[in-house]
């Protein structure tokens, strides 16, 4: 047993200063289209879009993150691209308007993960968050089985009608307060299962989300910055441009 | 013809044409009798074929899932009903394949059966069913599993599957084919190369399409890389299930590696938006490729060291030798793939008895063990990883000058695509109409055939066994269940 107790300790520290500092190692994140003004190249670009993650007002491209899967079709194959951004700090806050977890949880969270028709690849970008390089638990953060000892609620997937009843009751037996924090493209939007007979189009059809986390999936670092969102430790970004937000206002 | 040519049956696959049932019986084996397709044709108005499962058993669940999407019914088979559609959420009479069902809207006023209770098999006095799931343990998919137990052992298991069904072969009918790639790619997306591939390959076939000699090695040396980071994983929950720490964490630190490798290669993490009908939608540089490859040449050192240290703790063994054992007939009855059948000596690998995508040039070896147990499996895993880097080492040296993607020209007609995905063999049947739309979409998963076995494994053991059985099975759900 000793040979296992020395190769841990001559591996050494592999932990991410994330987010002391930002991490910049290359592949840690699939990054995402950032929009801008492309002229008479817009409306091309929009239509490439299979999801319709992008929009544009009089040549200016604007991205809504919740729908974008990584497709790459903005960027791979055609002349005049969209710039993408390595970034993974796209955790931005839910319509819920539930009560916050407060000052007590600011240190210490534990989470109940649930996987509501997930392909499997959040999941595993979950999973990451125990291996060396994230290792969460420095953060405070601890996974629980069980919805008793559960302070968020991390769901996965577009949320199957054969899935829905578990959430719902895992979401019940969950003590006040409590958060939930949606993780990926489907169970923002659906993502590719969208309009299905079979599906709901997100978390939020069925539960008031609190912290939503682009990506398909989003990296670990990214579903980190929504954890941190959650408890207070990091401020939400803006999930939707501002002008599409005035739009959908307006009656 | 199973026992007479050791063909093994790849699938099922129903389809509604305008006047007429086709039932297409799918198997495939060595040298002569590479494909044989029977047919079976039936005027739309009949609904009742004869069930197979009785010569051959590994079409037992194809058939249960023909019975709940299509309404069509297989006499002679012992167990029909609550699969795919679970009886507590949707009545019966649900058809959602058939042509007439909208895959669109939601469906109100259901009238499932809210008293549904699973079976009870076991008998004896004092046995209790302990029911495990859908949500259970940390981060796990979401599955159903009854144990029956009188209490220390369990006797019997089943499995429910199919609670994250998300109708991909439904949903992707009617629409183009870029469209069906994106779910090909995102229904079971650890593996989502191989089924993107494989998707692609049939689109291909219909199409008649050539693809170029440097995507064809391109598409190789990423399935490779995407099997070897797939075992780093199964490795990692393997060594995570007996509770080993630092097997855990070394085993994790190599998946995130190879993660990375392919982010920083390709973009994404998962090797999303590669892919495309007729080769790939970008070129990745030659230096990238090398580049790529010594890194994972380094990975595999201290994967080999991994296997090698784990070969020396007893503890370890212990607990996985003689664990979830599959018979080598059980694997042949089945016609279980991958690694799983690959432990129980049935040594069938599509790389080497069909070959795609140019693997006849690649020189490479099928491992295979006898055991049948859950060592047995994490050997193969290992051997496997091995065989993997062989095989980029080849590719990159493959590779061409030249363009990476041929004009696609659509063609209506069906062909069957397929891949050796890294849980195992994946079929895919794909049906272009003459607007090179899908028309019909049908996916063969390595973890629906496998998860078929699993309740052989998980039989007559302590409970304690079960996530290690589990875990050495390497299955997917979201694969399964579609």
């Amino acid at each position: 047993m000793s040979q296992w107790v020395l190769k841990g300790i001559r591996t050494g520290i592999r932990t991410t200063r994330y987010p002391r500092e930002p991490e910049r190692a290359a592949g840690v994140t699939p990054g995402l289209p950032r929009g801008g003004d492309f002229g008479s190249d817009a409306p091309a670009l929009v239509a490439r879009c299979l999801t319709g993650a992008l929009d544009q007002t009089q040549g200016t491209v604007s991205v809504d993150p919740r729908r974008c899967v990584h497709c790459y079709r903005c960027v791979r194959g055609i002349e005049h691209s969209l710039n993408w951004e390595p970034s993974y700090e796209w955790a931005g806050a839910g319509s819920s308007s539930s009560r916050e977890l407060g000052q007590a949880f600011r240190r210490s969270i534990h989470i109940l993960v649930v996987d509501a028709g997930d392909c499997g690849a959040c999941l595993n970008e979950v999973k990451q968050l125990n291996n060396p390089y994230y290792n969460m638990h420095r953060l405070g953060f601890f996974i629980t089985p069980t919805p008793r000892h559960a302070d968020v609620l991390l769901v996965v997937g577009p949320v199957t009608d054969q899935t829905r009843f578990a959430l719902q009751k895992v979401h019940e037996a969950m003590p006040t307060p409590k958060r939930v924090v949606a993780v990926g493209a489907c169970a923002l939007s659906g993502g590719v299962f969208a309009n299905s007979f079979v599906c709901a189009n997100g978390v939020a059809d069925i539960l008031p989300v609190d912290v939503a986390v682009p990506g398909n999936p989003p990296p670990p670092l990214a579903i980190l910055h929504g954890l941190l969102v959650a408890v207070g430790r990091k401020p939400a970004q803006r999930l939707v441009p501002a002008e599409q937000q005035a739009a959908a206002a307006q009656p | 013809m199973v026992e007479e040519w050791r063909c093994s049956f790849a699938g099922l696959i129903v389809e509604e044409g305008a006047s007429a049932w086709q039932l297409r019986y799918a198997f495939y084996g060595e040298g002569e009798a590479s494909w044989v397709h029977l047919l079976v044709s039936a005027p739309l108005g009949e609904k009742v074929f004869p069930s197979v499962v009785e010569w051959i058993h590994a079409a037992d669940w194809h058939e249960r899932e023909a019975e709940d999407m299509f309404g069509v019914r297989f006499e002679g088979h012992p167990h029909l009903g609550d699969f795919v559609l679970h009886d507590d959420v949707w009545q019966e009479g649900v058809e959602p394949m058939r042509h007439g069902f909208n895959a669109q809207t939601a469906m109100h006023n259901r009238r499932p059966k809210v008293d549904w209770r699973p079976r009870r098999i076991v008998q004896e006095p004092g046995a209790f069913i302990m029911p495990i799931g859908p949500k259970f343990s940390g981060i796990t998919e979401s599955v159903h599993f009854l144990l029956e137990t009188v209490g220390e052992d369990v006797i019997r298991s089943s499995t429910r599957l199919f609670y994250k069904w998300r109708a991909v072969e439904k949903l992707a009918e009617g629409e183009t084919i870029e469209q069906g790639l994106l779910l090909a790619e995102r229904f079971a997306a650890t593996t989502a190369f191989a089924h993107g591939l494989a998707f692609c390959q049939s689109v291909e076939s219909v199409c008649g399409l050539q693809v170029p000699p440097r995507a064809r090695a391109l598409r190789v040396f990423l399935a490779e890389l995407e099997r070897l980071r797939q075992h780093a994983g199964a490795i990692e929950e393997i060594c995570e299930s007996t509770a080993l720490a630092v097997a855990t964490s070394q085993a994790g630190l190599l998946e995130e590696e190879l993660l990375r490798l392919s982010g920083a290669l390709t973009g994404h993490r998962y090797l999303f938006g590669l892919l495309a009908a007729g080769g790939l939608l970008c070129d990745l540089p030659t230096e990238a490729c090398s580049g790529t490859l010594e890194r994972a040449q380094h990975i595999l050192k201290r994967l080999n060291e991994l296997e090698h240290r784990l070969s020396l703790s007893s503890s370890f063994l212990d607990r996985i030798e003689d664990v979830g054992v599959i018979a080598a007939q059980t694997a042949k009855d089945y016609s279980l793939v991958g690694p799983v059948a690959r432990a129980s000596g049935l040594s069938r690998d599509l790389r080497r008895v069909l070959p795609y995508s140019g693997y006849e040039a690649f020189n490479f070896d099928v491992p295979s063990e006898r055991e049948g147990d859950g060592y047995a499996r994490l050997r193969v895993l290992f051997a496997e990883s091995r065989q993997s880097v062989r095989i980029m080492a080849q590719a990159v040296t493959a590779l061409t000058g030249g363009g990476v993607c041929a004009a696609v020209q659509y063609r209506s007609g069906a062909a069957l695509g397929w891949v050796e995905a890294p849980r195992g063999a994946a079929f895919h049947w794909v049906r272009l109409d003459e607007g090179g739309r899908i028309a019909r979409y049908r996916i063969v998963t390595p973890s629906f055939t496998n998860w078929h076995s699993f309740h052989l494994a998980a039989e007559k053991f302590a409970f304690q066994d079960f996530p290690i059985i589990l875990a050495t099975f390497d299955l997917s759900v979201a694969e399964s269940d579609r």
